[in-house]
């Protein structure tokens, strides 16, 4: 380049470096901030009942947001993310019922042994090249290992689970309250808001970074010099840690666990949906999704406890809720792949 | 992704391409080393169940209810090839054929062969208004996508069966089923003729892909649906069609199996499973290999209960399936690469 | 010593021999262009040097140092970079984001990363695309986006796959300034591989000549150019054959 040519090249580089687009992380940890605060009165003026569904939307928005960390920032689809949620809850209730030991140790121990058996189904997905239906595959396989192996096995009480023993007062040590105590919601929140700002935190850092561009093109990232296996498995690890939690808070909060419930294919599309209806990828997407799930399982669980006269028939049984769930999953696929909070993004990006 | 074996109809195909030096028409290393591991498996199963008739048993059952895996297999792997969607809602239509021809059987009094006919007329249809309805629209979107609708039809099928029927196990029983004696072992007779018929179809569902001109058409858009475009082929009709015929299969295969299985709403899970892993196994897209894999499975669930007593036999298959999905993911008899 | 040296590169697939026994030497700050009509082993050539095929037989040196046969981001930590034909940008991200994860990955805080990257991408002429997403660019802001990732890493061999191709004439004197300046300012050494014979003749300070696999000749470029047997592997007869 010639002087004048290079002297005009760097005073407009100059110019457009004081310009550079601000970073707009502290936004979402604004907006965190502030909806924590806006809910924190919330098990103060709601009613008991719908006190159980805000509860319920956030262990749902917690799940997701660790699937939401693997699946969508990391592109790797789970299909069996109840392998973790299972994880964490017959973690915590072995734990406490066989050992006694808090639940708190028991969901620090829970993340540890989810993110550990993440990291081991990542190595050898990664190892053998597994990318798309076969990696799902793969996931879908290990959840349902987990669930037979737990069936079968006499070390976690096979199909009998674990009721968790009910304590003459409420702890805080053993997470354990009055039915209905606001003291689980705020838990709850709590945690939830954790994750949040855990996959804020993460996304906006050189590992997020360097997980975004080996979802985009891998071998691309590759070349670059991104040890894009290193960073996969980070993602699981960190995917699984944060779903086992909620794992080990259903635990508490429902006071029983069994394979089913721990492993079955319903909590690994739980996982997924709420992403799926927020937008998958986005950091609003399972916290949305969960929002518009949690009060829709719970509409269901009532129809069916008091169907209206055409629907009699319907009475006491199961399984409504989750095919509303799979007929959702459709139609959000269907109309809006990019869920809510995705098709929002669009629109306000193209103006 | 990478898509390993897109054959079809693989003895054809294996004969007039041209490949690396050494490759045959069949795969003899491969396949002895599967005689191989099956070998030793029997042999370990009988040292720890100490009985040659207890071996003797589980190997003839496994074969018989291998029959009808492969015919399982065959449906799924033939969307696969086509469609390239990995149909998680398979062994859904497996369980509603289950629960069709319970319900025919006992509120319709219907002979379970009658059932047979009527359930892959039903489940033909029934996926055909799926693919046309629900998948078509999103073939083009990315892969995860068209996984996400079938589990999603997966999960209102399997409840749909929960909330309707409610979730006692239900049994049919296959009038004048009786034992009948088969190399040193007893099997039942509705067993033997859930293999003849898986047979039968199996046959009946090659000798489509390869003699009739709908069956040519199929593997053309298998192999390639921009070329099959090109030629003529209409190929959104084909892949209606090729949907239509996998779930068929699993109606066929769900059929009979009724009288061999407690029915379930979560069985259809399972069975998803089960096709799979024999899919895998196989080659996906492999329709061969899938009927073939589905007797090697077979016999891998019956010996796994033997070798690993007090646990599911399904963990066995699961254990086949890692040690497949890691060590060779294009499967016994798919193409490499 | 010649900063990249290369030796009896080999490599068949399926029985069908790609590159044989290919072999050159590129001075550190010149320019090497790679030629050959169609099916020569061009591209082969290139990957198995850049790392992602690893050769049947022939070694790769870099300053000395043996680097055949290592993965691609083993290969960029000995000093080489590569661009990629097939444009592939990080969809998700803008041409900014995209640039900085590449400086990124050589170490350094995120906010130095940003700025190098801003650098980069006006060093390479995408200035006004910055802040766009590399989603949608057209083909020539692509290449220079390429360039740009490649870049990040400061690399003293650049490789370059048909950096050229799908531009139009005006696209390309751009882009042959900025590959000039890339010698003369930054001492980087580039291999490309190229169809253009405008821009090789341009740029290339050598000129290796590839056909069927096989090294045919090696040269500055107006003798390459001028050699019968270059001119009847890329014509199939001999310029002044009468007609």
């Amino acid at each position: 380049m010639s002087a004048p040519a290079d002297a005009t090249a760097a005073a407009s580089a100059a110019a457009r470096s004081d310009a550079l687009p601000r970073q707009p992380w502290n936004r979402p940890l604004a907006v965190v901030a502030v909806l924590t605060v806006l809910l924190v009165p919330l098990p103060l003026v709601l009613p008991g009942a719908q006190e159980a569904v805000a509860v319920r939307v956030l262990i749902f928005a917690l799940l997701s947001i660790g699937w939401n960390v693997m699946s969508g920032f990391g592109g790797m689809f789970s299909f069996g993310h109840a392998a973790y949620f299972g994880l964490g809850a017959y973690t915590t209730a072995w734990l406490l019922v066989e050992r006694g030991v808090s639940p708190w140790i028991g969901m620090a121990a829970g993340m540890v042994i989810a993110a550990a058996f993440a990291v081991v189904i990542g190595f050898l997905a990664l190892r053998y090249r597994l990318r798309g239906a076969y990696f799902a595959l793969a996931t879908f396989a290990f959840a349902e290992m987990l669930r037979l192996w737990a069936i079968g096995s006499d070390f976690v009480n096979r199909a009998e689970g674990y009721h968790v023993p009910l304590l003459p007062e409420s702890s805080w040590w053993y997470l354990q309250f009055e039915p209905g105590s606001p003291n689980y919601f705020w838990i709850a929140l709590a945690l939830t808001v954790a994750a949040l700002v855990v996959s804020i935190l993460f996304l906006r850092s050189r590992a997020g970074q360097f997980t975004l561009a080996a979802r985009d093109d891998a071998e691309a990232a590759a070349s670059l010099g991104i040890p894009v296996m290193r960073y996969k498995l980070t993602t699981m690890a960190l995917a699984g840690a944060i779903s086992s939690v909620a794992g080990a808070f259903y635990v508490q909060y429902y006071l029983f666990v069994d394979p089913d419930l721990a492993f079955g294919s319903s909590q690994s599309i739980q996982a997924i949906l709420p992403a799926v209806i927020g937008g998958v990828g986005t950091i609003w997407g399972p916290v949305i999704g969960a929002a518009v799930l949690g009060p829709l399982s719970d509409v269901t669980a009532t129809i069916l406890r008091n169907p209206p006269p055409f629907l009699e028939f319907l009475q006491g049984r199961g399984g409504l809720d989750v095919i509303l769930y799979g007929l959702l999953l459709i139609v959000i696929i269907r109309l809006l792949p990019k869920g809510i909070y995705g098709a929002l993004q669009e629109r306000w990006s193209r103006r | 992704m990478s898509r390993p074996a897109e054959d079809v109809a693989a003895p054809d195909d294996a004969a007039a391409t041209p490949t690396t030096a050494g490759a045959a028409r069949v795969p003899w290393a491969r396949a002895t080393a599967v005689v191989g591991v099956l070998v030793v498996a029997v042999a370990l199963a009988y040292l720890q169940s100490g009985s040659g008739i207890v071996v003797s048993q589980a190997v003839v059952t496994g074969i018989l209810v291998g029959g009808v895996y492969g015919l399982v297999a065959m449906g799924l792997t033939l969307i696969f090839g086509v469609l390239d969607i990995v149909n998680f809602a398979h062994g859904a239509f497996l369980a509603l054929a289950l629960f069709g021809t319970y319900w025919l059987v006992t509120a319709l009094g219907l002979h379970p062969l009658v059932a047979l006919a009527g359930n892959i007329v039903a489940m033909f249809v029934l996926g055909a208004l799926v693919q046309r309805g629900v998948l078509a629209g999103a073939m083009d979107r990315p892969l995860e996508n068209q996984l996400l609708i079938t589990l999603g039809l997966a999960m209102i099928i399997e409840n749909g069966l929960l909330l309707f029927f409610g979730a006692d196990p239900r049994s049919v029983a296959l009038p004048g089923d009786r034992g009948v004696a088969i190399l040193g072992a007893v099997a039942d007779l509705s067993r033997i003729l859930a293999f003849a018929g898986a047979l039968v179809l199996a046959g009946a569902l090659f000798l489509l892909l390869q003699r009739t001109r709908l069956g040519t058409a199929i593997r053309a858009v298998a192999a390639s649906s921009t070329g099959a475009e090109l030629v003529g082929i209409d190929t959104r009709r084909i892949y209606v069609l090729t949907f239509a015929i996998g779930t068929a299969c699993a109606g066929a295969a769900g059929t009979l199996l009724a009288p061999l299985v407690t029915i379930e709403p979560t069985t259809g899970a399972q069975f998803t499973i089960i096709a799979f892993v024999v899919v895998v196994l196989g080659g996906m897209g492999n329709v061969v290999g899938a009927l073939v894999s589905g007797l090697v499975i077979g016999l891998a669930e019956q010996l796994g209960g033997l070798l690993l007593p007090g646990q599911s036999p399904l963990l066995a298959v699961f254990i086949v399936f890692v040690l497949v999905l890691f060590l060779r993911p294009q499967g016994l008899f798919g193409r490499s690469g | 010593m010649s900063l990249l040296r290369v030796e009896g590169l080999t490599k068949s697939f399926k029985g069908l021999r790609a590159v044989d026994d290919v072999g050159f030497e590129v001075e550190e700050g010149s320019i090497l262009g790679i030629i050959g009509p169609n099916g020569a082993g061009k591209t082969t050539t290139f990957n198995l040097v850049a790392g992602a095929l690893t050769p049947d037989a022939g070694t790769v040196h870099l300053d000395g140092v043996d680097i055949t046969g290592r993965p691609p981001h083993r290969v960029l930590a000995a000093g080489m970079a590569r661009t990629f034909q097939l444009m592939r940008p990080f969809y998700s991200m803008s041409v900014l984001e995209n640039v900085t994860v590449a400086v990124l990955a050589g170490g350094g805080s995120r906010r130095s990363a940003r700025t190098t990257a801003a650098e980069l991408i006006e060093r390479v002429g995408l200035g006004r695309w910055r802040d766009a997403p590399s989603e949608g660019l057209p083909t020539a802001a692509l290449k220079r986006l390429e360039l740009a990732r490649a870049l990040a890493s400061r690399p003293r061999v650049l490789l370059l796959d048909e950096v050229l191709a799908g531009l139009v004439p005006a696209e390309r004197e751009p882009v042959m300034d900025v590959l000039e300046e890339l010698r003369t300012n930054d001492g980087v050494t580039l291999v490309f591989v190229e169809h253009i014979m405008a821009a090789v003749m341009r740029l290339s300070d050598s000129v290796l000549v590839l056909d069927l696999g096989r090294v045919l000749t090696q040269g500055p470029p107006e003798e390459v150019t001028r050699d019968p047997r270059v001119i009847e592997a890329y014509l199939g007869e001999e310029p002044d054959a009468a007609r």
